[in-house]
């Protein structure tokens, strides 16, 4: 009992380790970046399921993020004052959807509320996984690398194109989530540990789930899907259902961490969307190793800190292509798995012993 | 990405209101359609020799074009043009090879989803190169004959003469290679290497430098076609990926492995897509190839020319 | 209405005619075999009756039900398991987890339940655990449970897939070449094995180029050749078939 719960309390240890640390040496700001890339490692975990457990490669990601990003994005900012009149807005408002508002120039302002925002974008995106899915998800290999790539940059194409999506400059003024009384998500500095930590508890509980789930029936049904399709299928494991169903959960983990992110950085840009993107959550798993969730949300802490940290500078595509590849000839299931201990130990014992 | 590079001379015939289109217009639209379809038949060529020899897919292949037209554009100053194309022809196929030995040679029994990985590591590593030797500038190499506004007749309608450079050049890369793989001797070993593996080392044929073989081929003819359509589309670090996807594509429309089926399928999606210009908006252009490509995965894997049993993935 | 009915089953690729006309029947509890020189069709013949193909032409019927336009995981959940010709085990997963995974259909918890770690779980996985362990100790590798799958031993790699196959409590199992790559001692076990998993009532279907274990063990056998029935009755009957003595001898 005690070592299932070892690996999330070092965590919690290590977070608000990091949180004073920063309050000490007034260096609050880089809990931004932590805040930040907790978002982004809630995708990472769910891209680790599908492309480590049930093994299908997704070069197209980032598009489930900008699907749940955007979307709540346009839902909070676009506003229907203009067709107050019309049944559908008439119908939102009496179910308490919608609120009053003013934009930055004092103009009245009509909008949907944060709470429905988040939950029409994410289940759109799940809507959205399961109808691609269905047919991308019979495809193997380059196929399917192929399908999930075009799919990806589909999205990028109808969000850069698009006026109500912003075009090329994104959405901005992308309000504040309430999530509950005195919860908010934003971006104010004031409210930076308390998003720090929202984020965070959002990441454990994700973490949580998917944990169960790999620990469960399903999760041993997956593993077997990568294994080996044929031996799956004849002890009577549904491998479309299988893959489709892990596929549009990694999509809802995608997509909220994209709504929240959205919320907190008060914008969206197209860049969110662009393959580079993917191709960096497809890096993070394989590094952290395919199969191994600690793996990756370790990776992806590390990792997108320090890229948003601007550590890499210019060269931030072309690290993670590096690492990619370095992986990928080295070690391809991962740096943690390549046993260096194993490999230390044999260094230091004499032969012949 | 790719739509500013239409031939300048095909929005000077400008649209008429109604939808009728003047014959004119059609062989402008068709000679456009032919020029970008032989270059996507050309970089889908370059998947099918290296899949054929492999049964890897060369996520790279698009940059092989970049790399021909931006270093014969740096060595344009100099040495003459002919010289130029031919030099950076050769430099980048001795970057395929480079990539060969270096990536994927010494990998002993690697999977596909590792590969793809790699090729696309591969991919973005060529492309910050890119940048970062050439920046983010866009360059072209001049046209071979006169200038952007030099025009030809044919059919009634004025077609600049790169155009017939670049199907010209295209026509005799897909004969030549046709005479290669049919008539020589180390063809006919790659062919051999392609349809079984294992019997062509028992034959003794070297596979290993087979393989090799096949990306230098592959990087010669992206690179002659980029330094081909240069003038008309212009180079930039980041041409390949879009191409590669176009590349891919008509591969799969094609069959994969089907060279053949790629030139059918690449004139057909580069038709489409000049067409297309009438009634879709600009920024929707790239994504007819990227809906066309979904639509061929989901319906008819094995393309309009491949058949069903051919299309299952190859062991590498 | 015999247990497993294969009637006239036909599969082409292309120009070859890999199997071709079959039909035999198989009736519960007994142990039939099926047996014929390489390229006959054997795996091929599996692989219809489990639904990995689809046939050119013919029916199966199992249990009553018709299996054509089945997937496989359907056909598995009539009661119908199999095992493979090169052992497919789940490398990464452990000894103890290969055979959890095959208490599959006998289990009901989905996506959701195990997400949240439903209360109503939890006795279902501790069952599933039991099972297992007793399956792997009925195989005799239980001391392997928690030994990653793919650095087994092939003879234990065998058990371990035997025991994947038991758990999923099929009616009937496809075995396919069971004592391939085993020695004499290990082929007599699985011969003994095969023995008992019939005694449990589970009806088998082998193929095996093994002849001493063939006619030990079966009940029935069937000759294929060239994806042709040539044969079928007794072991006693076979033995002294002329035809059957031709293809595996020549002329």
């Amino acid at each position: 009992m005690m070592k299932k719960l070892l690996a999330p309390l070092i965590l919690v240890a290590f977070l608000v380790g990091i949180q004073l640390l920063c309050r000490w040496t007034d260096t609050l700001y880089y809990l931004t970046q932590m805040t930040m890339a907790g978002y982004y490692s809630l995708l990472v975990i769910g891209l680790c399921l599908v492309m480590g457990y049930a093994g299908q490669i997704s070069l197209g990601h980032a598009g489930f993020f900008a699907i749940g990003g955007y979307l709540s994005a346009a839902l909070t900012t676009r506003n229907l004052l203009p067709f107050q009149k019309t049944f559908l807005v008439k119908a939102l408002s009496s179910a308490g959807l919608l609120i009053s508002g003013q934009d930055i120039y004092g103009e009245k302002l009509l909008v949907v509320t944060p709470w429905a925002a988040c939950i029409a974008a994410v289940l759109i995106a799940a809507t959205i996984a399961f109808l691609i899915g269905i047919p991308v998800l019979k495809l193997k290999g380059h196929y399917l690398a192929m399908a999930t790539l075009g799919f990806g940059i589909i999205i990028y194409r109808v969000v850069l194109a698009s006026s109500y999506f912003g075009g090329a400059d994104g959405i901005s003024a992308v309000p504040s989530f309430k999530l509950l009384p005195g919860l908010t998500v934003n971006g104010s500095t004031s409210d930076r540990v308390q998003n720090y930590y929202i984020a965070w508890t959002l990441v454990l509980f994700g973490m949580f789930l998917l944990r169960n789930l790999i620990n469960s029936r399903v999760g041993r049904a997956l593993r077997a899907i990568h294994g080996s399709e044929k031996a799956a299928e004849s002890i009577g494991v549904d491998i479309a259902r299988y893959k489709l169903y892990s596929f549009v959960l990694s999509a809802v983990f995608a997509a909220v961490a994209g709504v929240f992110l959205t919320h907190y950085n008060g914008s969206i840009g197209p860049s969110e969307a662009s393959v580079m993107k993917s191709i960096r959550y497809v890096a993070i798993v394989a590094v952290g190793g395919m199969s191994h969730i600690w793996g990756a949300l370790f990776m992806s802490v590390i990792l997108n800190f320090l890229s948003l940290r601007g550590v890499f500078g210019s060269y931030d595509d072309a690290v993670f292509g590096v690492i990619l590849i370095l992986i990928m000839l080295f070690a391809p299931n991962g740096i943690l798995r390549i046993g260096l201990g194993a490999k230390l130990k044999s260094f230091f014992q004499p032969k012949g012993e | 990405m790719f739509c500013c590079g239409w031939p300048a001379w095909s929005s000077h015939a400008g649209l008429s209101a109604d939808f009728f289109m003047t014959f004119e217009l059609f062989i402008q639209y068709l000679f456009a359609g032919i020029t970008y379809g032989s270059i996507y038949a050309i970089v889908a060529i370059g998947f099918n020799i290296i899949y054929n020899t492999t049964g890897i897919i060369n996520f790279a292949q698009g940059e092989f074009v970049m790399l021909g037209g931006m270093i014969s554009i740096s060595l344009l100053s100099f040495m003459p043009l002919p010289l130029a194309i031919v030099l950076a022809v050769g430099i980048t196929m001795v970057v395929g090879a480079l990539i060969e030995i270096v990536f994927i040679r010494w990998l002993d029994t690697p999977s596909v989803l590792r590969m793809i990985i790699i090729t696309i590591g591969i991919s973005i590593l060529i492309r910050e190169a890119a940048l970062f030797i050439w920046g983010e500038n866009v360059r072209s190499l001049p046209y071979f004959v006169g200038n952007e506004i030099t025009t030809v007749g044919i059919l009634g309608a004025r077609v600049s003469p790169q155009v017939l450079w670049v199907i010209g050049s295209c026509c005799v890369m897909v004969l030549v290679l046709n005479i290669f793989f049919r008539s020589t001797s180390v063809g006919r070993e790659m062919r051999a290497c392609s349809a079984n593996r294992k019997a062509a080392i028992l034959c003794g044929i070297n596979t290993r430098n087979m393989v090799t073989l096949s990306f230098v081929l592959s990087a010669g003819i992206g690179a002659l076609a980029g330094c081909m359509m240069s003038p008309i589309t212009y180079t930039q670090y980041d041409n390949g990926t879009g191409l590669a996807i176009k590349g891919f594509t008509v591969a799969i429309l094609g069959g994969l492995g089907n060279s053949g089926g790629a030139v059918a399928a690449g004139l057909l999606l580069g038709i489409i897509e000049a067409f297309s210009v009438s009634v879709v908006p600009l920024a929707f252009q790239d994504a007819i190839a990227i809906t066309i490509l979904l639509l061929i995965l989901f319906i008819r894997p094995h393309g309009l020319f491949g058949s069903k049993e051919a299309a299952g993935l190859r062991e590498f | 209405m015999a247990f497993l009915e294969v009637t006239n089953l036909c599969k082409q690729f292309g120009g070859l005619k890999a199997v071709s006309d079959v039909s035999f029947q198989v009736e519960k509890g007994v142990i039939k075999a099926v047996i014929g020189p390489n390229g006959a069709g054997k795996t091929t013949l599996f692989n219809l009756i489990s639904c990995s193909l689809t046939p050119s032409s013919g029916k199966v019927r199992f249990d009553g039900y018709d299996l054509k336009g089945k997937k496989p995981h359907q056909v598995a959940a009539l009661g119908l398991g199999r095992t493979f010709q090169n052992i497919e085990m789940f490398a990464e997963m452990t000894a103890l987890e290969n055979v959890m995974v095959g208490r599959h259909i006998q289990s009901r918890s989905g996506f959701f339940a195990s997400m949240f770690k439903m209360p109503w779980t939890l006795p279902e996985e501790r069952n599933i655990r039991e099972k297992s362990m007793e399956l792997l100790d009925l195989l005799g590798v239980l001391d392997c449970a928690d030994v990653e799958a793919g650095s087994l031993a092939f003879g234990q790699q065998r058990a371990v897939e035997f025991a994947r196959a038991l758990a999923m409590e099929p009616k009937l199992l496809l075995l396919d070449e069971p004592a391939a790559g085993l020695n004499i001692y290990e082929t007599a076990e699985v011969g003994r094995l095969i023995a008992k998993i019939s005694d449990l009532g589970i009806t088998v279907l082998l193929v095996e180029h093994d002849m001493s274990l063939v006619m030990d063990i079966s009940d029935e056998i069937v000759v294929l050749s060239f994806g042709q029935t040539i044969a079928e009755g007794l072991p006693s009957e076979i033995r002294n078939d002329p035809e059957v003595i031709k293809i595996y001898l020549g002329e």
